[in-house]
């Protein structure tokens, strides 16, 4: 698992993550990746680009997410693929962020599958004192 | 929960089975499933029946929380769950529509045999793939302004017919006309907006397809008939999609929302995906006219699909399309919330129906059906996966009596996308398929392999519990001959 910063849950219907961090924006950035390395090998994304992200949402759940859709809002309507986040700031409500990557070349990227979105059913975020934090979310394929 | 189904559900007969309502604090009603006893075990290790228990939850509803025998875990609601809430003092939940709102089907009968097209198949299956964008990330070739999606989302079927996209008659055959009025496009997101415009006239990926088949089996040559269904050999068209990214953002957008209503009316829900609102309150209001907005994307995005599978059977078999007789059978929504007029305990009761991958299945008689079918029933459409059949049913008075005129959508998932992938390729499926005749075109092989036949309970068995249970009847089947997977 130390290796793993991001784990597979088995769904029927649907594919579920579940993402290890230090703390809570590298947790986010950590299922950020995973959601997009469903969608395509991310080694051949670039960090070419830059966008700029602030989000607002009830609580840290649900900021999660808020992020990961409005992630997947970028890939929707710029096919646009993440390779790497900096969030800059975190609270219960309001996530800040830039995100780093590049328009999908059919060249080079190949897609797996679609995401519709990220769903609230088995949202959780754990903390351990030693560990860090979990973050588990079933995204809608 | 218990540790063993059997603790958990009782039996009513060989294909109903019942959670009791006391089984849980807070269930409002009990819940019901249709499935046969092999099928119980598989639901249960699912988590299928928790989710059952958890729409039971939902205030207002009425009758059992519902589940049809294609049941396996979703979220929020399980797929193939049907519940029905009062609209007068009952809740409307996103999460009972889900992400893809009016993900549904469209058949189309030919008067083409399989054989005479066996020779042109792979000519067929490519002018369609070329012709219709699927696949992921897949940009439409219909360039509309924000003013006209306004339009689309208005009218939805019949904006695409009035654009020259197929005949005035599709409506007819298409369920609630391929329209659903309430629908209010100020209601919709910007951002749903955004992500609707390049999608529309798009297949979209993963489980959506689009299928030439061929009918292998009619069972009732009097219904069939009706829809137009004569002969073994006879060559069918089914389109499966919905309303692409506008509706997954509709439904994103409405559960930000109704995490805040539930506080508002202090609702409490066992799981956040299944928030709600008053169906009668300003937040279900809006929800209900950005759904149908959703509602009506997928059925004009249905409706130019149609037309461009007519376009392509013109050009390769360059035939007329009076010859080729490509008319809808029928087009319906499996995840969608309609207000419904039920009789429950003797008396008619205006109901807010959620089916989330559930089929409507109105019995002959029904005022919405046309008049083709008022004696017949309503068409109910059933795909299996690529590999084997589907079914052609018709709804029942037993439907309309005990679920809401529903029945199932589908086969059912057996197995995850990511245990299906293990030891299958896409490439593999498609050279087995292929040895069987069957042509499969898809932009993503390892969407493919998600979606092998292995992944999939087999339809017959789900089709068969409906058929004991008398909540729909079989009237044909088809098997698959050309496949485009999104």
């Amino acid at each position: 698992m130390k290796n793993q910063p991001v784990q597979i849950i088995h769904h029927t219907a649907d594919i579920g993550l579940r993402a290890f961090g230090r703390d809570l924006p590298e947790a986010f950035c950590q299922a950020a990746r995973g959601m997009f390395s469903l969608i395509t090998d991310l080694r051949k994304v670039r960090a070419t680009e830059k966008i700029e992200i602030d989000i607002a949402a009830e609580d840290s759940a649900g900021l999660l997410v808020a992020w990961l859709n409005e992630l997947l809002f970028y890939f929707d309507t710029r096919q646009w693929l993440v390779k790497k986040c900096d969030i800059r700031e975190i609270n219960d409500n309001r996530l800040k962020a830039s995100i780093w990557g590049e328009k999908v070349d059919a060249s080079r990227h190949r897609l797996k599958r679609g995401i519709k979105s990220a769903t609230y059913h088995m949202l959780n975020i754990e903390f351990e004192a030693n560990k860090g934090y979990s973050v588990s979310v079933i995204l809608d394929i | 929960m218990a540790n063993n189904w059997k603790t958990m559900i009782h039996k009513i007969d060989d294909v109903r089975w019942e959670i009791r309502k006391d089984f849980k604090d807070g269930m409002l009603v009990p819940g019901r499933v249709y499935a046969s006893e092999a099928m119980l075990g598989q639901i249960w290790e699912d988590k299928a029946l928790e989710q059952v228990v958890n729409v039971s939850f939902l205030p207002g509803i009425v009758g059992a929380s519902m589940a049809m025998p294609d049941i396996h875990w979703g979220y929020g609601f399980a797929i193939g769950g049907v519940a029905a809430t009062r609209v007068k003092d009952g809740v409307i939940s996103p999460g009972g529509v889900g992400f893809d709102i009016n993900c549904g089907v469209r058949a189309l009968r030919t008067n083409l045999s399989a054989e005479e097209i066996r020779p042109r198949l792979e000519d067929l299956v490519y002018a369609m793939f070329s012709n219709i964008p699927s696949g992921l990330g897949s940009e439409g070739k219909l360039r509309i302004s924000e003013k006209e999606l306004d339009r689309v989302l208005s009218k939805g079927a019949a904006w695409a017919v009035e654009n020259g996209f197929g005949e005035a008659a599709d409506l007819i055959f298409t369920e609630s006309n391929g329209c659903l009025k309430d629908a209010d496009p100020d209601k919709v997101s910007q951002k749903a907006k955004k992500r609707g415009l390049p999608q529309i006239g798009t297949l979209g990926s993963g489980n959506h397809f689009l299928e030439i088949q061929s009918v292998d089996q009619i069972y009732d040559r009097e219904t069939a008939h009706a829809m137009g269904i004569l002969e073994q050999g006879q060559v069918l068209i089914l389109i499966h999609t919905g309303s692409r990214g506008l509706g997954h953002q509709v439904c994103d957008d409405t559960i930000r929302i109704m995490n805040s209503a539930v506080q508002k009316y202090a609702i409490s829900v066992p799981d956040r995906q299944l928030v709600c609102a008053p169906v009668q309150s300003p937040e279900g209001k809006d929800y209900l006219s950005a759904m149908a907005c959703a509602a009506n994307y997928a059925w004009a995005n249905r409706q130019c699909i149609t037309h461009w599978v007519r376009e392509s059977f013109i050009k390769v078999l360059k035939k007329s399309p009076r010859e080729l007789g490509l008319e809808q059978i029928y087009d319906i929504a499996h995840n969608i919330a309609k207000i419904e007029q039920h009789t429950l305990e003797g008396k008619t009761q205006t109901l807010c129906v959620h089916r989330k991958g559930a089929t409507r299945a109105f019995s002959g008689g029904h005022p919405e059906l046309p008049a083709i079918y008022r004696n017949i029933g309503q068409p109910v459409l059933i795909p299996g996966d690529m590999g084997r059949y589907s079914y052609y049913s018709v709804g029942t008075k037993t439907a309309m009596a005990e679920t809401f005129g529903s029945t199932c959508h589908g086969a059912g998932r057996l197995q995850s996308r990511t245990a299906a992938k293990k030891g299958l390729k896409g490439s593999d499926i498609r050279h087995k398929l292929g040895q069987r005749g069957i042509i499969v075109k898809s932009d993503s092989m390892s969407g493919l392999a998600e979606e092998a036949s292995e992944a999939y309970k087999d339809v017959s068995e789900v089709v068969e519990v409906t058929e004991k249970a008398g909540i729909s009847r079989k009237v044909a089947r088809a098997v698959p001959m050309g496949v485009i997977k999104g």
